[in-house]
């Protein structure tokens, strides 16, 4: 079954299906007959059957359910939103961050603060940028905003720390110069869609 | 009545008896203990979970941090229960437990070594009382067991005990009599009481266990069983889902812990008995010995098995089924085997 089964929310258009369980007997002697039916259709029999097959395909056929969560992960959806990942140019290697502002204005939480001002060669540079992740509610405003796909949410979502500033930093948020390579680009939010060329269509001023 | 295994064996001493005692109070106590394990790892297994495992190696080590728990926590009493009663109910159940498991045959009889000081050259038997009403003895210890679960109920000024213990007192209406009816019938083909002549009269093989002149009230003996010890089915006492813990409710630590091994304690008797009166029961020297521990171990796993699988009655229909439906068939069944002995 897929996902969208289940979003449906239009009651009726689903396909349920009406249990049959026969009629409620109402005499001593429909109810004697539905016992002794019960009794001998060994129903009880297909339960034990049941758990027996889950236990042998768990133990021998490599269909145990328990993931040990420390020691082994589930993947996580390309969308997911957890602690932020600044990332950098695959060229340069410089952040690509523009200093814009945009995510420290669009955050409902108020919880981006960033200063900026002009380097030695008069560019625009970010000089202040943190993230309260104790306000942040992980809407994923911030990386849908941004021009640049500079703030993106990573995959981090392990985040019980000794301190809320372990992760706050626009340091610790960067990607590690060293590990340019690996940088992962972003699908999820104010990523670019995989259908998009599909959907460019005509601006209103041109109808 | 004496019975034909005993006259051929070693004088039964004081001292033989009370080593008995001893041996069975640390092993079923800590078999009872492993018992949980078992039953943790066997629920995990067939719902697809490892169960525990970080405790030792496969967690097996979880039984000794449990206890470790259990020993340690605090003892509370609650502030308007009895509290003389409150504190006997779980020792009740555990003796009782202890007291049946000494009329049953559990592990060899063996002799002590010669070259061990003091104790050298005890016998000591495979049942610690060998009493000619064997059956009778063991039934009545483990439905007195039951008091455990009714005082401590209502004892503890607790509205969920309460109700754990007026179910204690309909499983107790409900089962005893099938228990008892559905005995009746190999008692009346053995003609005795002993679980000594019960285990000499199948002796000859697979073909005559009682089981096959008796399916009727082998799977009567089992659902009474499986009510004895509080099983599901039939769990009643202390169904969470229900009644938050039943009797239990206001117990911690090691008292709670009590009530546990004496449950275990009666799953591993109600296995024995129904491994020597209906599967044969153990042969001759430690090999024979195997295949009872093999028996009770099925017992065991299908008291696990079945609690996986199935989902548990209310107590109006537990009445029901044990009075309207179990009743009149092990009457029945009596009726019939008593035709039978007579024709
Ligand atoms: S995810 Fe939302 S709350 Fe968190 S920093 Fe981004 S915009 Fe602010
Ligand atoms: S929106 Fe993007 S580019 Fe603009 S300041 Fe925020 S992170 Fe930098």
């Amino acid at each position: 079954m897929s996902l969208e089964q289940f979003k449906n929310r239009n009651v009726g258009t689903q396909n349920y299906k009406t249990l049959d369980l026969g009629e409620t007997p109402t005499s001593g002697l429909d109810r004697f007959k539905q016992v002794a039916k019960r009794t001998f259709k060994r129903e009880l029999f297909v339960g034990l059957y049941v758990t027996m097959r889950e236990m042998i395909n768990a133990l021998f056929r490599g269909n145990m359910h328990t993931v040990k969560y420390p020691f082994e992960k589930l993947p996580i959806s390309p969308r997911y939103r957890a602690i932020h990942d600044m990332l950098r140019l695959l060229e340069s290697g410089h952040y690509r961050c523009i200093g814009c502002g945009l995510c420290e204005k669009i955050c409902i939480s108020n919880c981006i603060t960033m200063d900026t001002r002009y380097d030695e060669n008069q560019r625009k540079e970010v000089s202040e940028y943190t993230i309260n992740f104790g306000r942040c509610i992980f809407c994923g405003y911030c990386a849908e905003v941004c021009p640049e796909l500079a703030i993106v949410h990573g995959p981090r979502y392990e985040n019980a720390s000794e301190q809320r500033a372990s992760f706050s930093l626009f340091e610790d948020m960067l990607t590690p110069i060293d590990q340019l390579n690996l940088q992962q680009e972003y699908d999820g939010f104010g990523a670019v869609s995989p259908n998009a060329d599909d959907n460019i269509k005509k601006t209103p001023l041109a109808y | 009545m004496e019975t034909t295994l005993v006259e051929n064996l070693p004088e039964v001493t004081a001292a033989g008896v009370l080593i008995k005692a001893v041996i069975i109070m640390a092993v079923i106590s800590a078999i009872a203990g492993f018992g949980t394990y078992i039953e943790r790892k066997v629920l995990a297994f067939m719902q697809r979970r490892l169960g525990p495992m970080h405790v030792g190696p496969y967690g097996l080590l979880q039984l000794a941090a449990d206890g470790i728990k259990l020993f340690t926590k605090e003892d509370i009493v609650p502030q308007n229960a009895n509290k003389f009663i409150f504190m006997i109910a779980p020792i009740i159940t555990a003796a009782t437990a202890f007291i049946a498991l000494s009329a049953v045959p559990v592990f060899p009889d063996f002799t002590i070594p010669e070259f061990i000081p003091l104790l050298g050259g005890t016998f000591v038997p495979s049942i610690a009382a060998d009493l000619n009403i064997g059956i009778l003895f063991v039934l009545g210890m483990m439905a007195a067991g039951l008091y455990g679960p009714l005082l401590a109920g209502m004892s503890q000024a607790n509205k969920w005990g309460i109700i754990g213990a007026a179910r204690t007192a309909v499983q107790f209406l409900s089962y005893e009599v099938v228990t008892g009816l559905s005995i009746l019938a190999p008692i009346m083909i053995v003609g005795s009481l002993s679980f000594v002549d019960f285990n000499n009269a199948q002796s000859a093989g697979i073909g005559s266990w009682l089981i096959w002149q008796q399916p009727v009230a082998f799977v009567l003996f089992l659902i009474a069983g499986f009510a004895e010890t509080n099983r599901t089915p039939f769990d009643l006492l202390e169904h969470e889902a229900e009644v938050v813990s039943g009797y239990a409710t206001e117990y911690a630590g090691m008292r709670w812990g009590m009530f546990f091994i004496g449950e275990y304690a009666n799953m591993i008797t109600v296995s024995i008995i129904a491994a020597i009166v209906f599967l044969g029961g153990y042969s001759e020297g430690t090999l024979g010995w195997l295949t009872i521990i093999l028996k009770v171990g099925f017992f065991f796993f299908l008291m696990l098995w079945v609690r996986a699988s199935w989902p548990h009655v209310r107590p109006d229909q537990l009445m029901w089924l044990c009075w309207k439906v179990l009743m009149p068939i092990a009457l029945i069944n009596i009726l019939i085997t008593a035709l039978v002995i007579l024709v």
